[in-house]
């Protein structure tokens, strides 16, 4: 039993590391420590360098351009980027869409959308949620009726995140209303120039309109648009949903939001001629934090241990997406904590990118509770915890 | 990257699953605990000819490799059976002060013994007040020509009344919190002024306080050198507590396990409890307790095998027992409140497991004490 990494994987790490470096633009990683948004620009700009080096793709198999990585050099690049603060690439097109596209799209499918998701020149979204169908995702009431070798879709998708820059949505749509839910569902992929979208941003809580209510009115939509067969869009949503759980746990950026926490704790005032990381009650809170983040760490190591072993990943992903959204949430409860009085003016748009004005409040205090607020989202979506904790007692338990 | 046994620890692993299934069972376990001795002398015989009591020693001092990760997998085994036999108290906890202080003269004639199963042992650190400072020590060691003279209290002292050699932490120099001028003693269990009050714990161990009215002892059973036995006694309590974060892993997964069988059998309302998403949740909850535990358990033996700095190894201790300790109140009174009234009672092995494990997030330090530890490090 060794936690060690081989001499091949060091040395990859070091690769990893220097790129990182070197090509992870400067002005981004300060925009990433004030807490300010990177715009769609940035995003696709970070995307393709990351292209350019071949590492655009961590998780596709080397055939669709991806980097053929082991488990453990995939959790090493996801380790230092999240160390680094480099983003992720948005996940709809590469991580979501893609890996339903390689399994049950058609060979046209593959070379008309895999290489501009690969080389990110086409920004996805994704269309499951509805109004009313949130944990029940499978009560979904979108209808695609087919007319001809177009299929009409009708009704409302929520929860879009960044809708306003997609070029495509994929949808979970009805095809079928006189079955069991499951057994009705089928996968589209829908342009979003289409006649018939409206797009009606939706606010949250910290000032920003992250996602949108996505309306279908008489779309039409080519057949040829429809992966796999009809009908059995279900399963492929569920592997969409299972596909690629480790890195869930967001361990790396934990470590960087800790060391965050403390340089932070170091240089507040507790106001009784103390800093907070010298107070008792905020220094205790930090160490469980801190402890917790090791135990979150090792689970995932062992998830992965058994994964470059050969190991499908098992409901074990449960427990990563639990622990570690539980856990950033309560870091957000710190940095609310430190902030004290700094987090209390709203004032959403100094974090927004172009932002001219002055900022208000210290360093990036004032973004503590906005964050706070947007990371209540973290235990309600990708299946709410309680959805996690129910495939624990189900897939696990047997109960 | 690897966190598969390898073949020794899986021999080992199913050498004690073996032992528990033929000799271990709930109603054993409840017979030993009445016997008067509190323990099985024919089980720790049998530890001794399987090789078990070598585990916790290096090679250069005759034993099996002396491995954190070793030890954890056994001592998960052990948990899961609560066995109440001496082996935290004496190899690892006194066997390893010895390993750790002894001159080589002193780990020659002591440590076969050990190993052999020939020795009983107890380490008689923690005083009336001390808590869980290992450095509070007030029980005081004059030493006068050739003899030491011994006087004080001691209090949970595991395998106290069992023991023939107890090692009396006591101060040479010093006020009661210095980290120096502490020093151990070999002492005679059966010394004129050594007083023994027998008892067992909640979890079935027998313990002992301890007085110590002027208990002379030559001086030359000082063990190694006067007033340096600090790092020592902190080194071989870190594999201690290693140790019974490990047996509680194994305790917390038969609790989790009997829950969610009884779960599935008990019925109310017509229909098995174990289908109530109110009790899912609480026991899905459990699962991820136990996982997380398992982890950071992992963690710290892997830490303490490996080669990082001293302090590193102690903060990783610190950090799985606090981290233990969380999971043990979660999982210990989720058991029984999942189990309802027959959880409280005597004749269900569950209640035991719930016992056992209260007594793990105490001994060696609670949650508190090591979550600031952890922090002060």
């Amino acid at each position: 039993m060794n936690a060690d990494f081989t001499t091949d994987e060091l040395q990859f790490e070091i690769e990893v590391q220097e790129f990182l470096q070197n090509d992870f633009p400067a002005e981004y990683r300060e925009k990433v420590d004030a807490g300010i948004r990177l715009s769609k620009n940035e995003l696709v700009r970070w995307q393709k360098i990351l292209y350019k080096k071949g590492w655009a793709a961590p998780t596709w198999p080397t055939e669709y351009g991806g980097t053929g990585w082991t488990a453990t050099q995939k959790h090493i690049f996801a380790t230092e980027m999240g160390l680094i603060g480099a983003p992720e690439p948005v996940p709809f097109g590469m991580k979501m869409v893609a890996p339903v596209i390689m399994a049950y799209g058609s060979d046209e499918q593959k070379q008309r959308f895999l290489p501009d998701i690969l080389e990110s020149n086409v920004w996805w979204c994704q269309g499951y949620s509805e109004p009313n169908s949130g944990s029940d995702l499978a009560s979904l009431k979108t209808s695609a009726v087919r007319e001809g070798d177009e299929y009409v879709v009708n009704g409302s998708k929520t929860w879009n995140t960044y809708g306003q820059y997609a070029d495509w949505i994929f949808c979970l749509v009805r095809t079928d209303t006189g079955v069991k839910k499951q057994e009705g569902i089928s996968f589209l992929l829908i342009d979003m120039k289409t006649p018939g979208i409206t797009l009606k941003p939706i606010v949250l809580l910290d000032g920003h309109a992250e996602v949108n209510e996505v309306f279908f009115d008489d779309v039409r939509v080519p057949a040829s648009n429809l992966i796999g067969e009809e009908n059995k869009g279900w399963t492929y949503a569920k592997v969409l949903l299972t596909h690629e759980r480790t890195n869930i746990s967001g361990v790396p950026r934990g470590k960087r939001r800790l060391a965050s926490l403390k340089r932070l704790a170091g240089n507040t005032d507790d106001g009784f001629g103390n800093t907070m990381l010298a107070n008792a009650a905020f220094r205790t809170k930090l160490a469980e934090v801190e402890i917790e983040l090791q135990a979150l760490e090792y689970s995932e190591l062992r998830t992965l241990a058994a994964l470059s072993v050969g190991k499908a990943p098992g409901p074990e992903s449960s427990i990563l997406k639990i622990v570690g959204t539980e856990l950033a949430q309560e870091m957000d409860e710190l940095f609310v904590d430190l902030a004290g009085y700094n987090c209390l003016p709203f004032v959403p748009e100094q974090f927004e990118d172009g932002f001219q004005g002055e900022a208000i409040g210290p360093g990036n205090t004032a973004a503590a509770a906005l964050t706070y607020f947007n990371n209540r989202k973290l235990s309600i979506f990708g299946g709410s915890n309680e959805i996690q904790r129910n495939i624990i007692s189900k897939a696990v338990l047997g109960l | 990257m690897d966190f598969s046994n390898t073949e020794e620890q899986q021999m080992l692993q199913e050498s004690v699953q073996k032992f528990v299934q033929k000799s271990y069972d709930f109603d054993t376990r409840t017979q030993i605990i009445a016997s008067e001795k509190g323990f099985s002398q024919e089980n720790w015989d049998l530890f001794a000819e399987l090789g078990w009591l070598t585990v916790p020693f290096r090679e250069e001092d005759g034993g099996f490799g002396g491995s954190a990760v070793d030890l954890a997998v056994m001592m998960e085994e052990f948990g899961k059976a609560m066995l109440v036999e001496p082996f935290i108290a004496g190899a690892v906890l006194s066997g390893g002060v010895i390993s750790e202080q002894g001159s080589a003269q002193q780990k020659a004639e002591l440590l076969p013994k050990i190993m052999e199963g020939k020795l009983q042992l107890a380490c008689a650190y923690a005083e009336p007040g001390s808590r869980f400072n290992l450095a509070h020590i007030k029980t005081s060691a004059i030493v006068t020509g050739d003899t030491v003279v011994l006087n004080g209290s001691k209090t949970a002292v595991l395998n106290g009344s069992n023991a023939e050699i107890l090692l009396v932490v006591a101060r040479e120099s010093g006020a009661a919190t210095d980290s120096e001028g502490i020093s151990v003693f070999m002492v005679d269990a059966a010394s004129t002024g050594v007083t023994i009050q027998a008892f067992a714990n909640v979890d079935g161990k027998k313990s002992a306080e301890i007085s110590l009215k002027d208990v002379s002892v030559p001086v030359t059973q000082r063990l190694g050198a006067s007033g340096s036995a600090l790092q020592a006694l902190q080194g071989s309590v870190d594999r201690a507590t290693l140790a019974v974060s490990a047996e509680a892993v194994g305790a917390m997964e038969s609790l989790l396990h009997k829950t969610v069988e009884y779960s599935k059998t008990r019925k109310q309302f017509g229909t098995a409890i174990g289908t109530f998403q109110a009790l899912q949740h609480r026991m899905a909850d459990m699962f991820i307790e136990c996982q997380l535990a398992r982890s950071i358990v992992i963690m710290a033996a892997m830490k303490l095998d490996g080669g990082d700095e001293a302090i590193e190894k102690t903060k990783s201790v610190s950090a799985a027992k606090s981290r233990i300790g969380k999971a043990i109140q979660k999982v210990g009174q989720e058991s029984i409140q999942i189990h309802g009234g027959i959880g409280m009672t005597e004749e269900l092995d569950v209640g035991h497991l719930f016992k056992s494990i209260t007594a793990a997030e105490i001994m060696f330090g609670n949650t508190d004490f090591h979550t600031q530890r952890f922090a002060s490090l």
